[in-house]
């Protein structure tokens, strides 16, 4: 994620056990929303349209009389599987890629870091809805535009410690008592350079959900209002900015729910960082 | 010096070509064309349509067309707009987005300095910690949630300025704060982070004792130190400018090139979005390219290099 902005420095650590806590509730909420909701999730009732929170909607009704607890419930599962789904497939790619350039070295290296830089110059958002464009909007079309988008981050890091890893006396060592490539790849180098790359993941979730949802709020995000999988919570923020005038409670929980996932996400990632990677500190 | 800059600008023009023929590529493997609509085409109509585009020519021949055209600044026609060609929407909305991203950048900076410097000086103090929570906030807000928040707020509840215009400086005043909020918050984290280290360095001791007043350490030897970071940023910064901007337009109805960019990806405008992103990279190329020229400046060991 090239122009992708990584939070600030130091932790906020004393939050951390409540960013912990409100991200299980995001989760179960994505996994359960069935179960925690009376209401189905394309039901509607027409004689109550627009209701504020009440003790039968507790966050309310949209304009079509849809309970909004119930979207929100669900549009967590988008946000969930999006931000999940997009840093495992940049992981993979990002470090295989990133391992490759950094061992062959030389000429490889040099030819296979300029694509990187090229997208990394690049602002995501830009790259990602001309893929989203390709691959269409579906969640699983989504889902590898977005990990196309994220993948150069993982590589730069990856090459970068296996630059350095390789330069460690044991893993000299390992090649002078004839250990495989492949051997010396999985026992010495990637346990050495796990840490920041778990650290890259937890920052790549947060930003994979807001691409997501803010191009789900300008309506070319994800598109499929009768799937199983629900609204994205972009597409519910866009739903109540429209009636924000006169209904403020359409646009506040769902916006609350982007807000606070993304922030617990920041938290956690800094105070991982604290503790996988103090160098950095 | 001059070689670096050629070698530099070269570079950009290689870029340039790369997401030109990206884009290109991109657009042509996209399922769906600009000229599917609920109602059929008659193959006849399709068929002329297809040929006063051109795009019933083998592509290398299309591609070849697009990047001659470039080369003569003619960005091809729109899909959507009939009476105007890319580059004259281009050329009648990039002036406002520039003026939105340029309010933004001075927005962003003007509040990023005191902030970080505040929260550097008095490190690890309360003052420190707030710093560092809000600038936490401003990173995780999204752009199209602070501007509803500021809508809802301070055009609706409070009626202080009206949204959803663009035509005297108070209409830009939301839009601003909106789109250089984040890009403010982590500047302001960064210079945090990069004065604390020349806070402790010798150099700094070494003015303190001398007897220097202490505003002048700050401005001399400590902020001036700290620019190379915030430069080294500035690029990536730019980008989220000019990403941030096609959110941050759409929210206001801004007439500026994001809001086209947005309205050409719905309509599958293919040729105004392609002109749209190389305007884009360009800017970006451009920005690198100034960048490297302020190190130059600021910093004299790169320029002996």
């Amino acid at each position: 994620m090239a122009s992708e902005l990584t939070p600030p420095q130091r932790s906020v650590n004393h939050l951390l056990p409540f960013c912990a806590g409100f991200l299980l509730i995001i989760v179960l909420a994505a996994i359960c929303a069935p179960w925690f909701s009376s209401y189905a999730v394309g039901g509607f009732e027409e004689k109550r349209l627009l209701e504020p929170p009440s003790s039968a909607h507790w966050m309310g009704t949209d304009g079509l009389g849809r309970d909004l607890l119930t979207r929100v419930l669900y549009g967590a599962r988008v946000s969930i599987t999006v931000g999940l789904g997009t840093a495992l497939i940049a992981l993979l790619i990002g470090t295989t890629y990133g391992l490759i350039a950094g061992f062959k070295g030389g000429n490889w290296d040099h030819g296979m870091m300029r694509i990187v830089d090229l997208f990394y110059g690049l602002p995501d958002m830009l790259i990602f809805i001309l893929l989203s464009l390709v691959f269409g909007r579906n969640i699983g079309g989504l889902l590898v535009a977005l990990g196309l988008v994220s993948w150069v981050r993982f590589a730069r890091i990856a090459r970068g410690q296996v630059l350095q890893a390789r330069e460690f006396l044991f893993v000299e060592s390992a090649y002078a008592l004839g250990a495989s490539r492949r051997r010396i790849v999985v026992h010495h180098i990637l346990p050495n350079i796990i840490g920041p790359i778990i650290v890259t993941l937890t920052y790549s979730i947060p930003s994979a959900i807001l691409a997501e949802s803010t191009l789900s709020f300008i309506g070319i995000g994800i598109n499929d209002p009768y799937s199983a999988w629900g609204t994205s919570w972009g597409t519910l923020v866009q739903d109540g900015y429209r009636a924000m005038r006169s209904y403020p409670h359409i646009i506040a929980f769902p916006a609350a729910a982007i807000f606070l996932t993304i922030l617990s996400l920041n938290i956690l990632g800094n105070g991982l960082r604290d503790i996988l990677d103090p160098k950095q500190r | 010096m001059i070689f670096l800059l050629l070698k530099r600008f070269i570079h950009g023009l290689i870029v340039l070509w790369a997401v030109a023929t990206l884009t290109f590529t991109l657009l042509r493997l996209a399922p769906g064309g600009p000229f599917d609509s609920e109602r059929k085409l008659p193959p006849e109509i399709l068929a002329n349509l297809e040929a006063k585009y051109h795009l019933n020519e083998p592509l290398t021949e299309q591609y070849l067309r697009y990047l001659a055209g470039i080369a003569r600044g003619d960005l091809g026609p729109s899909y959507k707009y009939l009476d105007r060609g890319v580059t004259e929407i281009i050329a009648d909305t990039l002036p406002t987005s520039a003026l939105l991203g340029g309010l933004a950048i001075v927005f962003a900076l003007g509040i990023s300095f005191p902030i970080g410097l505040c929260a550097a000086y008095y490190r690890d103090s309360l003052i420190d910690r707030f710093c560092l929570f809000v600038a936490t906030l401003g990173i995780s807000l999204p752009n199209f949630i602070l501007g509803a928040l500021l809508i809802w707020a301070v055009a609706l509840q409070l009626g202080w300025l009206q949204a959803g215009r663009w035509d005297d400086w108070s209409s830009a005043i939301l839009p601003t704060i909106t789109l250089g909020a984040a890009p403010a918050a982590y500047l302001a984290a960064l210079l945090r982070s990069s004065l604390v280290e020349t806070f402790g360095e010798d150099f700094v001791r070494t003015a303190r004792a001398k007897g220097l007043k202490e505003s002048a350490v700050i401005a001399k030897h400590a902020l001036a130190n700290s620019l190379i970071p915030v430069l080294t940023v500035m690029g990536p910064l730019i980008a989220t400018l000019l990403t941030g901007s096609f959110v941050v337009e759409y929210v206001f109805a801004i007439p500026g090139m994001g809001r086209f960019f947005i309205t050409a990806v719905t309509d599958r405008d293919y040729p105004l979005i392609m002109g749209v992103t190389l305007v884009y990279t360009a800017i970006l190329v451009g920005a690198n390219f100034l960048v490297d020229i302020l190190y130059g400046y600021i910093d004299p060991r790169i320029r002996s290099e």
